[in-house]
């Protein structure tokens, strides 16, 4: 035990099985600390399967504002028998096994160096609600009253988030507050004692914040963008960001007849949907889909037919743990390569890195606009540590830029180029940047027609197996990816003068980094950092590179795909980078970060 | 004085629904179709502007691009066409999508996507040109080859055909017809049928291939043929046939010789034929199997099923055609939603 309590720095980790319900719990406690005012994030860690496998969810509070999952733990819920054995050696020496005593604990649970508190939480619940399946659920109820006196979370607290949460179901409300209360109580009455962290209200502390995952916020994001024809198929960790917009959709496009100006479809499967989204782009609309790598395995020659003939669509993409199967639930940021290289021949994509909230939010609106703009199919690169996991972020704040619509030409835009003489040709580069001008059908200019197709075909869509027609069309392909490299998201860059170590991470790494660079500082070595936020890379990437002396490029993938890109396109930095790879499927903490750079650090000075 | 050429009600003349010279080889079924469906579109008074044509991978998913030139055309991959109109129909219901596939691309690497398409009942005239077998990749068997036919090595198909027509009717589509593509007057009008309805309009075309379906013995057959030429032309010479003609009255049989030599006979439905009746149009084609006949005619037709956009209930301008003004939601909404994730 510590002399004195850490205030607002806490994990919490909670260990169930799926299907037991602690969601709900989970939930309650983690709104409850954010509406104290105290910066908290969560983690939720679960199997593929329905019910009852093993599953942890990870709370941090802490009031400095760092939000990646906390490298040690406070304090472990300790509910599921099966894990039990693993999960008292998860817990940081001096920390606190909460567990239900109304079973003895075998022997073999016990360890030295923390401190138990069991209480009997089946006894409890067993004498406040009927014997029914939803008893069992409200178990977990229990360990929400009894972290909430242990900490110092107030009951009027928990009580304000029922009432958010079951605002219309008092019955709902009044159940779950009696077992959180018989919690409190009982803890209470035991005078349970810790001395390791107390939770301390901070006034304002999360004033106008909101709590959201990233799923949601592209979600919304893509209904700001003009999201009109979403076309997709369910699967982990994407299928939320299609159910937000089914959500949102009705609510915010609202046609006064009652009608849709939009269509969201769940394909029969990934090949149909993408293929979908590029019928519907062809046509006009802003289209899109959300999967994640296995997805894009199966989508890969739409993505190639889209690239190749050019047509507007967007690829959410939420990386879960691969190869194959993989790890389903579990987050990686291992499908760079495969998005910015997918499909057969030679193929590059445009891919916006969200890292935050407002990012997700932000890029997945503009997207629309890299697609419409580019007539390319664009990816939001996600995972699922964004897209799954509850952030607590500012509230989302919409860009006013006006929507680009690229080179698509109107019927009357036909006719005066006839008048001026100019000749629409589809696939010719007219303006020297590779963008070539568009029309969709429904055109009535009689000139406006063309035939599109994923075979070789010259400056006029016509089918073409000519050498030259083919190379002017690969050509410009590749002039247009660099001129979209002059109009991607650029890197957001933090340095200081006379700093030469470096620190380049990109999407969910952002946080972890983020605290890694504080507690680097804070033993001694400075670091500038640079946040990549979108493929192609920019020239700031390679300034940024140029300007250090060692450079840590943090990537959750096992093969450093994103400096592989970098070593392949700025070939004369790459001895310069040293790569950082966490890949076990689970959100990078700080720690990782900094015991890598350490050894890395270690190792380049004896060599 | 050369006589002027017939106009439609929207004063074109049908030449101007051509599109590219065919590269067919001569004498391909294919061709035949594409010149009922360009009849039928000008007979029918649709303008080509309003017409998007799709189609996949294959000798006959190349035939959109000969005829109508002033429409717009997507030959997508293989077999995923049906998935591409689908969402070409979502993002502008007010065009006509004509879908043209051969048997591979349906029946085979498509069937799924066919199925579904066909289930949610999209507005689409869908043409099958179907010769049971691959052509562009020299004549392998397609999942419509019926039981016995034999592929150009030699090799005896024993699996039983898929019929797109029975499988159409069970999986929702709504108006189902079979034809032989050298009967235009027989194909045109259903085409017309297929254009004026809303919903998945299915045709199943028996179109001969005249390269690859090849039997032994048949003076017609491209071994014969071969046999009897200049030994130093090349393997894919394709002797130059004519298209089959078949004319023939409602209620009667029909027998087509094929250019490989073998033998097809058609039935023509009669005019007391109900295709409104489901089970009647599942029984029709079960009993013409056991026959070794073909069914041809409306074999099934359900005006009263709503088109996929109608279900869904989509704005009357085409998604495609919204500006931001209607896609973008208020920053009000957004301050709303903000302040619901606060809690």
């Amino acid at each position: 035990m510590l002399d004195t309590p850490l205030i607002n720095d806490l994990s919490i980790c909670v260990a169930t099985e799926n299907g037991s319900g602690s969601a709900s719990s989970n939930n309650i406690l983690f709104k409850a600390i954010f509406k104290m005012g105290i910066p908290c994030s969560s983690k939720n860690m679960f199997p593929s399967n329905i019910q009852g496998l093993p599953t942890w969810y990870q709370i941090r509070a802490n009031a400095d504002g760092y939000l990646s999952r906390k490298d040690v733990i406070d304090v472990m819920v300790m509910f599921n028998d099966a894990t039990a054995a693993k999960d008292i050696y998860r817990v940081r020496d001096g920390g606190i096994i909460l567990y239900d005593d109304s079973t003895p604990l075998s022997p073999t649970l016990k360890r030295d160096g923390v401190q138990y508190i069991g209480f009997p939480a089946n006894k409890l619940v067993a004498k406040l609600v009927p014997a029914s399946p939803l008893r069992a659920k409200q178990r977990n109820m229990v360990y929400v009253g009894a972290l909430a006196y242990l900490f110092g979370i107030d009951m009027s607290v928990i009580k304000a988030v029922l009432e958010d949460t079951f605002g219309k179901k008092p019955a709902v409300i009044e159940s779950n507050l009696v077992c959180i209360d018989a919690g409190y109580q009982y803890c209470k009455e035991q005078n349970f004692k810790q001395n390791i962290a107390r939770l301390e209200p901070i006034p304002n502390g999360n004033k106008g914040k909101i709590i959201t995952e990233g799923n949601t916020a592209a979600a919304i994001g893509a209904v700001y963008g003009g999201a009109s024809v979403i076309c997709w198929y369910p699967i982990t960790p994407s299928s939320s960001l299609a159910e937000s917009m089914e959500y949102y959709l009705p609510r915010l496009r609202k046609q006064v007849d009652g009608k849709k100006a939009y269509a969201i479809v769940q394909a029969e499967d990934e090949i149909a949907s993408a293929s979908m989204i590029v019928g519907a782009g062809w046509a006009g609309a802003r289209s899109m889909t959300s999967t994640s790598g296995p997805g894009v395995s199966l989508m890969n020659e739409s993505i190639g037919l889209a690239y190749y003939a050019e047509i507007p669509c967007v690829f959410f993409i939420i990386q879960r743990g691969g190869p194959s199967t993989g790890l389903p639930t579990r987050t990686q940021q291992a499908d760079i390569s495969l998005m910015y290289g997918a499909s057969h021949g030679d193929t590059r994509h445009i891919l916006l890195i969200p890292h935050d909230m407002n990012s997700c939010f932000d890029f997945a609106r503009q997207s629309f606009n890299y697609a419409d703009r580019f007539q390319a199919p664009v990816f939001v690169a996600m995972d699922l540590d964004l897209g799954m996991n509850l952030w607590s972020s500012e509230p989302l704040k919409l860009n006013a830029e006006q929507y680009d619509w690229g080179k698509r030409l109107s019927a009357q835009d036909l006719d005066e180029w006839t008048k001026a003489g100019k000749k629409f040709r589809r696939y010719f580069d007219q303006d020297g940047d590779g963008i070539p001008y568009r029309t969709v059908p429904g055109n009535e200019n009689r000139l406006a027609s063309f035939f599109t197709r994923g075979s070789g075909h010259d400056a006029d869509a016509k089918y073409s197996e000519d050498e030259h027609d083919y190379k002017y069309i690969l050509d410009r392909l590749k002039k247009k990816h660099d001129t979209a490299r002059k109009f991607v998201p650029k890197p957001i860059i933090e340095k200081e003068r006379g700093v030469k170590t470096g620190i380049i991470c990109y999407g969910s790494s952002y946080e972890p980094v983020r605290e890694a660079r504080d507690r680097l500082k804070a033993r001694g070595l400075k670091t500038n950092h640079m946040l990549i936020r979108a493929l192609p890379l920019t020239s700031e990437v390679r300034d940024f590179i140029a300007e250090h002396d060692t450079v840590y490029l943090v990537e959750q993938n096992r093969d450093a795909q994103m400096a592989a890109i970098i070593k392949d396109e700025m070939p004369e930095l790459g001895a310069k980078l040293t790569s950082i790879l966490v890949y076990n499927g689970l959100p990078v903490t700080a720690g990782e970060v900094v015991q890598q750079i350490f050894e890395a650090a270690k190792t380049a000075k004896t060599a | 004085m050369a006589e002027a050429a017939k106009i439609n009600r929207l004063n074109m003349t049908e030449k101007e629904y051509d599109g590219a010279p065919s590269t067919m080889c001569k004498g391909c079924g294919h061709d035949a179709i594409s010149a009922s469906v360009q009849r039928a579109y000008w007979e029918s008074s649709i303008d080509p502007r309003k017409v998007v044509k799709l189609s996949g991978i294959g000798c006959s998913s190349k035939t959109p691009a000969y005829f109508m030139s002033q429409s717009f055309g997507f030959n997508a991959v293989h077999g995923r066409m049906s998935a591409v109109a689908t969402g070409a129909n979502l993002a502008n219901h007010t065009l006509m999508p004509i879908g043209v596939s051969g048997d591979g691309d349906t029946s085979a690497i498509g069937l799924g996507n066919f199925c579904h398409m066909m289930r949610r009942n999209v507005n689409i005239t869908y043409i099958i040109e179907n010769n049971g077998v691959y052509g562009l990749t020299k004549g392998q068997f397609s999942a419509t080859a019926d039981v016995g036919s034999v592929m150009k090595g030699g090799k005896v198909n024993d699996i039983p055909a898929i019929d797109l027509a029975e499988l159409a009717i069970t999986l929702g589509a709504t108006y189902i017809a079979r034809s032989f593509s050298g009967d235009r007057k027989q194909l045109a009008p259903l085409v017309q049928g297929a254009l004026a309805h809303k919903g998945s309009a299915i045709l199943d075309v028996i179109s001969p291939c005249v390269t690859f379906n090849n039997h032994e013995g048949s003076t017609k057959s491209l071994k014969y043929v071969k046999g009897h030429l200049d030994p130093i032309h090349d393997l894919d010479f394709v002797p130059p046939y004519e298209n089959i003609e078949a004319d023939y009255d409602e209620g009667t049989d029909h027998e087509v010789k094929m250019h490989d030599g073998s033998r097809i006979v058609l039935h023509k439905l009669g005019k007391d034929y109900d295709p409104t009746n489901k089970a009647n149009a599942i029984q029709a084609i079960h009993a013409s199997i056991a026959e070794g006949k073909f069914l041809t005619g409306l074999i099934f037709y359900n005006p009263n099923r709503k088109s996929f956009t109608d279900e869904l209930g989509l704005c009357d301008m085409p998604l495609a055609d919204l500006g931001q003004d209607m896609l973008q939601p208020p920053v009000e909404a957004l301050e709303r939603i903000n302040s619901d994730l606060m809690k």
